[in-house]
């Protein structure tokens, strides 16, 4: 670089300049330029090829399964057909889609791949699962005219409501994971409306999680500011000490701290003995303090507090304390000064600290899992519902994209305003 | 750095290796919920075949669901060979293809001759399980901290006048919109008809509001005798087997209400591609022989799904009390039981579900 | 520091005092729990709390029964096993793969460095949660559900952030024209790495390792979803017990496991230092 600066101050007279064997310097210089950067590529491409395989990949795959929905398009293809031409606006279809459906179930149950048809259905409506595995079960004793055979199987297949169920599954990618994330459905007319208040639960969730993280977030900060001012201000040998306090738990299992909390906190712990012992509550007052959303927030801003505290000692550190005293020699008050002067200065630490913290805490599993209770859920915890238990996988995959989607805004907030490798450890 | 590189590639290569190697099959692998009920199904089941026939077999708990067999048979990878199932995750797991079917014909018949599709008891048996045990969700509580009169029916679980402080309770709909039916008023027979209706839906949640500040939910069966012996709750919903078994063994003054309880049975079930299909099918027919069924009952107080069993049920091999009482089917026990209806939450349980959850959640 | 100004006035006085609480609070809350269940995991009684003959610091009120239990049941030992060779490996592999990315990401030609830093931090970003359900689908079609392997190939994705992070910053301000010096000096680039670049990124490379062993040690919801039972690890195990039933074995395995976190930060302590002084950065 120095090299190629100095003999652009120096211009030859006569013709571009060459290296010793006869190249032009300038091409030469271009070409060792590229043998460094695929240099340098090469080895970062390794890491770069395995984390593409396997982490990339896998949150790819992830985002493809909340659209994907070849389950009744692979099972029903004679009654997607059959119903192309139909409009669902209050009427039944033909015989022809009647006919269709019956051959359709006829082979799934052959195919034994009934069972999931007729749980993706009932996914969108209760009740179409035994609809569809009972007919599945009589369909191929079935004779035309299949219309009256079908309703007179089961009063659903006289309701359009469940031919158009039908319909719109049918399609390979869909949209209706989303829907269901956002507490949304699609009506017989196909409008996209809200669901019945007693079922909504993820939007109210999604808030749920979000202001949960904030509390812990401020927690964090509240608890985190004055002790890392300290520790900026206490000479290197007492805050190297008191340094540990905080190393320690950051270093220190997420489980082994969620038991702790568990142990201190159950109605029969530490904590409401020490407060019974002192006569502060009844013994038969006991507080409950865990399995509800209060035990999982102080639970987390346990966990969380050192990822405060260390961003916002690093920044505190570079503060020159002759600031404050400029300052206080100009006849501002300390509160004026700490106000004006250092607060400002903290800005950076508070904006990593808080970014960083808000973050983590915003996908939490674990502890809301294990302290969390009924009122202490987040969205983590259901997307891991949907993955375990209802197995409804394209709803799981479409609650964690937009939780995805979230976390990588916030990301992008924080390599703009903090920068990537300013991400500090320990 | 290169030698650090080549180990590495090494020890990965060595890995796979050992990851196939492991597949191949002198052992078992098979799948319960844990706890007293595990212990039981070892000692009754486990050890015998394994003096037997010199295999290991791995016991493996889990929280029931199908989704880890639903990964491993789309994985096509399956290392679960027995699974003990839920009679709803049972059926919906052969519809869905992901349980091997069973040769029912091929179970031992019963010591005297009765074949086993008569011994077994009427809908025990299924295409892809085999039913091991009746079990019982139930109420109960600690008599040693009850001061009042004792609860007895199930609209007393309901009653916070009554019987003030925390209820224990599952954390699932399945059950408690039954239990809470039942505690209002309608008869075990009418039950699932009434839920099928809005109406009925709304009359349960309406009934589990009034203790719903109290209720500390539950999630694995050992939870509800460590709820009762800590004295987290004063009643709580458990199965009946774990909290005989807190009873008898660790000398806790629990007892059972049997009054409307919900009754249901587990199957052994082998996972669809299973490696060691023949051995977990060997397995099977093993365990649920006559002897062996009347065996898991002193270990534990579920009831045998053998009728032949029954004459044989003996005492509890600890504290020497006779079994035959505890069993959810003794007629004592009996009078107002219902039945899990497989059908009603196979149908329904992805709506309840999350009305449930967005009942807990407001 | 914890006196205040000879000058100040009373109300100054009283807030400084108030700081100084401030402050011990937090230092109790931060430190508290994780005391809190040492002594408790030597109970000789299987309660969670203490009992009054632990307060009188009676011999018989505590005993090493927990302790004893934990090592007796197979399923423990079994589950140590594992843990120690899945961090192991994926520890192995993370530091290798991250600490040459590292070198490149912090040569000056490096192009995209942003974006691509980007990249190879997200799995420390990304919940954790989305990762696994991401590799339980991704697993699952491709059979690793269920392996060691692929749970050290997972944990390795989520580690070598650390070492990126790490070793990166060892080489901040590293002076490339010393590489360049060695190599006219006529050594060759094996040399060069070993005698003029390990020994400065060596604290990095080792304290990355240490964050990548400690996240595969530590890490739960991964294996949750695409461990099988011989898979079994400590975190797995530990979550198993306080869902199931808190024996207050579980306190002995925490115990334990807070004495190994106790060891790792002076590790990494340690290295800090001798890494502040070896690049001439003297600690503030």
């Amino acid at each position: 670089m120095t090299d190629a600066a100095t003999t652009d101050a120096a211009p030859p007279a006569n013709g571009p300049l060459t290296t010793a064997d006869g190249r032009p310097l300038k091409s030469a210089l271009a070409r060792a330029e590229r043998m460094r950067r695929v240099k340098a590529m090469l080895l970062v491409l390794p890491l770069l090829l395995f984390i593409g395989i396997t982490f990339l990949s896998p949150i790819a795959l992830m985002l493809f399964r909340s659209v994907d929905n070849p389950i009744v398009a692979d099972n029903m293809p004679r009654t997607i057909a059959a119903l192309e031409a139909w409009d669902d606006h209050g009427e039944l279809p033909d015989e022809a889609a009647f006919a269709a459906l019956t051959a359709d179930l006829a082979e799934a149950r052959r195919n034994r791949t009934i069972g999931r048809l007729a749980t993706r259905l009932n996914y969108e409506t209760g009740g179409l699962r035994s609809t569809v595995t009972r007919t599945g079960r009589r369909a191929q004793r079935l004779k035309a005219p299949f219309k009256e055979a079908l309703i007179g199987l089961d009063g659903d297949w006289a309701n359009p409501e469940t031919w158009a169920t039908i319909k719109r599954l049918g399609k390979r990618i869909t949209g209706v994971n989303y829907l269901a994330a956002v507490d949304r459905r699609y009506d017989v007319d196909g409008n996209v409306v809200p669901q019945p208040e007693v079922r909504r639960i993820y939007i109210g969730n999604f808030i749920q999680t979000l202001w949960m993280s904030v509390i812990v977030t401020i927690a964090c900060l509240a608890l985190g500011f004055p002790v890392a001012y300290l520790l900026s201000i206490l000479p290197l040998r007492y805050s190297n000490v008191l340094m540990i306090l905080v190393l320690l738990p950051f270093w220190t299992s997420l489980l082994v701290r969620t038991t702790s909390w568990i142990v201190l906190l159950q109605t029969e712990g530490i904590i409401n003995d020490i407060l019974v012992w002192s006569g502060i509550i009844s013994d038969d007052g006991r507080i409950q303090l865990i399995f509800n959303a209060e035990g999982t927030v102080i639970a987390m801003t346990h966990i969380l507090l050192p990822f405060m505290i260390l961003p916002l000692y690093s920044v505190m550190k570079t503060i020159p304390p002759i600031y404050m005293r400029a300052a206080a020699s100009l006849g501002a008050s300390r509160h004026y000064a700490f106000r004006r002067v250092y607060l400002p200065n903290t800005l950076p630490g508070i904006g990593a600290g808080c970014l960083l913290v808000f973050i983590l805490a915003i996908g939490y599993y674990i502890t809301p899992a294990l302290v969390g209770g009924q009122d202490g859920m987040m969205i983590s915890n259901f997307i891991a519902y949907h993955m375990q238990r209802s197995l409804n996988w394209g709803l799981a995959a479409a609650l964690g994209a937009i939780l995805l989607f979230g976390v990588l805004i916030l990301y992008w907030v924080y390599s703009k305003l903090v920068g990537i490798e300013r991400l500090k450890l320990g | 750095m290169k030698r650090l590189l080549t180990a590495s590639v090494s020890a990965v290569a060595a890995l796979g290796l050992w990851a196939g190697a492991a597949a191949a099959a002198d052992k078992l692998t098979v799948v319960s919920w844990g706890g007293a009920y595990s212990m039981s199904q070892v000692k009754a089941y486990h050890e015998p075949y394994e003096a037997k026939k010199g295999i290991k077999i791995l016991s493996e708990n889990y929280n029931g669901g199908l989704a880890e067999i639903k990964a491993q048979v789309e994985a096509g990878k399956v290392t679960w060979d027995v699974v003990d199932l839920e009679l709803s995750d049972a059926v919906r797991g052969c519809d869905e293809g992901l349980l091997e079917e069973l040769d029912l014909s091929q179970l031992p018949p019963a010591p005297d001759g009765t074949p086993a599709k008569e011994d077994f008891i009427a809908g025990t048996l299924h295409d892809c399980g085999v039913a091991t045990i009746l079990w019982s969700t139930i109420y109960a509580f600690d008599a040693g901290r009850m001061t009042g009169g004792k609860p007895r029916t199930i609209a007393d679980f309901f009653d916070a006048k009554k019987f003030p402080g925390k209820r224990g309770m599952r954390k699932t709909p399945k059950v408690n919109l039954e239990f809470a039916l039942m505690a209002d008023g309608v008869p075990p027979g009418k039950v699932y008809e009434m839920l099928s209706t809005p109406k009925g839906v709304d009359r349960a949640f309406a009934k589990l509001d009034t203790i719903k500040d109290d209720v500390i939910w539950w999630e694995t069966g050992s939870q509800p005798p460590q709820l009762l012996a800590d004295g987290e709750v004063a009643l709580t919903t458990a199965y009946n087997g774990r909290i005989f078994d807190a009873a008898a063994s660790e000398g806790k003054s629990f007892e059972i209400v049997w009054d409307g309880q919900v009754w249901d049975i587990d199957l052994y079930s082998v996972p669809k591609g299973s490696p060691n299909k023949d051995a977990a099918i060997e397995f099977i027919k093993f365990a649920t022989g006559t002897k062996r069924l009347a065996d898991q009952a002193s270990y534990i107080s579920y009831g045998p799904a053998r009728r032949s069993s029954v004459a044989l049920i003996g005492k509890h091999f600890e504290a020497g009390i006779p079994m035959g009482p505890h069993m959810p089917t003794s007629p004592g026990n009996f009078k107002n039981a219902l039945q899990n209806d497989f059908e009603f939450w196979a149908d329904y349980q992805d709506e309840l579900n999350e009305r449930f959850n967005a009942w807990l959640a407001n | 520091m914890l006196k205040p100004p000879a000058h100040a006035s009373p109300l100054e006085r009283i807030w400084h005092y108030a700081f100084i609480a401030i402050c011990a609070g937090v230092f109790l809350f931060l430190i508290a729990p994780l005391i809190v269940i040492i002594p408790l995991s030597f109970n000789s009684l299987p309660y969670f709390t203490f009992t009054e003959e632990m307060l009188a610091l009676e011999r018989d009120a505590f005993s090493m029964r927990w302790y004893e239990d934990l090592w007796s049941r197979e399923i423990w030992r079994q589950s140590m096993v594992n843990s120690l060779f899945i961090a192991v490996c994926s520890t192995v592999l993370a530091t290798a793969l991250g600490t040459v990315a590292a070198l490149g990401l912090s040569r000056p030609h490096m192009p995209f460095r942003a974006f691509i830093m980007g990249l190879l931090i997200s799995p420390m970003i990304v919940p954790l949660i989305i990762t696994a359900a991401g590799i339980f689908f991704f697993y699952a079609r491709i059979g690793l559900t269920g392996t060691y392997l692929g749970i050290i190939l997972a944990h390795t994705a989520l580690g070598t952030p650390f070492v990126v992070i790490t070793v990166t910053a060892t080489l901040i301000g590293f002076d490339h024209s010393m590489t360049r010096a060695a190599a006219m000096c006529g050594a060759d680039p094996a040399r060069v790495f070993f005698k003029i670049v390990m020994p400065l990124i060596l604290p990095g490379v080792i304290a990355g390792a240490l964050f990548a062993f400690v996240t595969s040690f530590d890490e739960v919801v991964v294996v949750l979803f695409v461990a099988s039972v011989e898979q079994q690890t400590i975190p797995r195990q530990m979550w198993a017990g306080i869902r199931e039933e808190i024996s207050p074995t579980i306190l002995a395995v925490a115990t334990l496991l807070i004495v190994f976190s106790v060891a790792v930060m002076t590790t990494i302590e340690v290295l800090r230092r001798r890494s502040e002084r070896l690049r001439g950065v003297t600690p503030a």
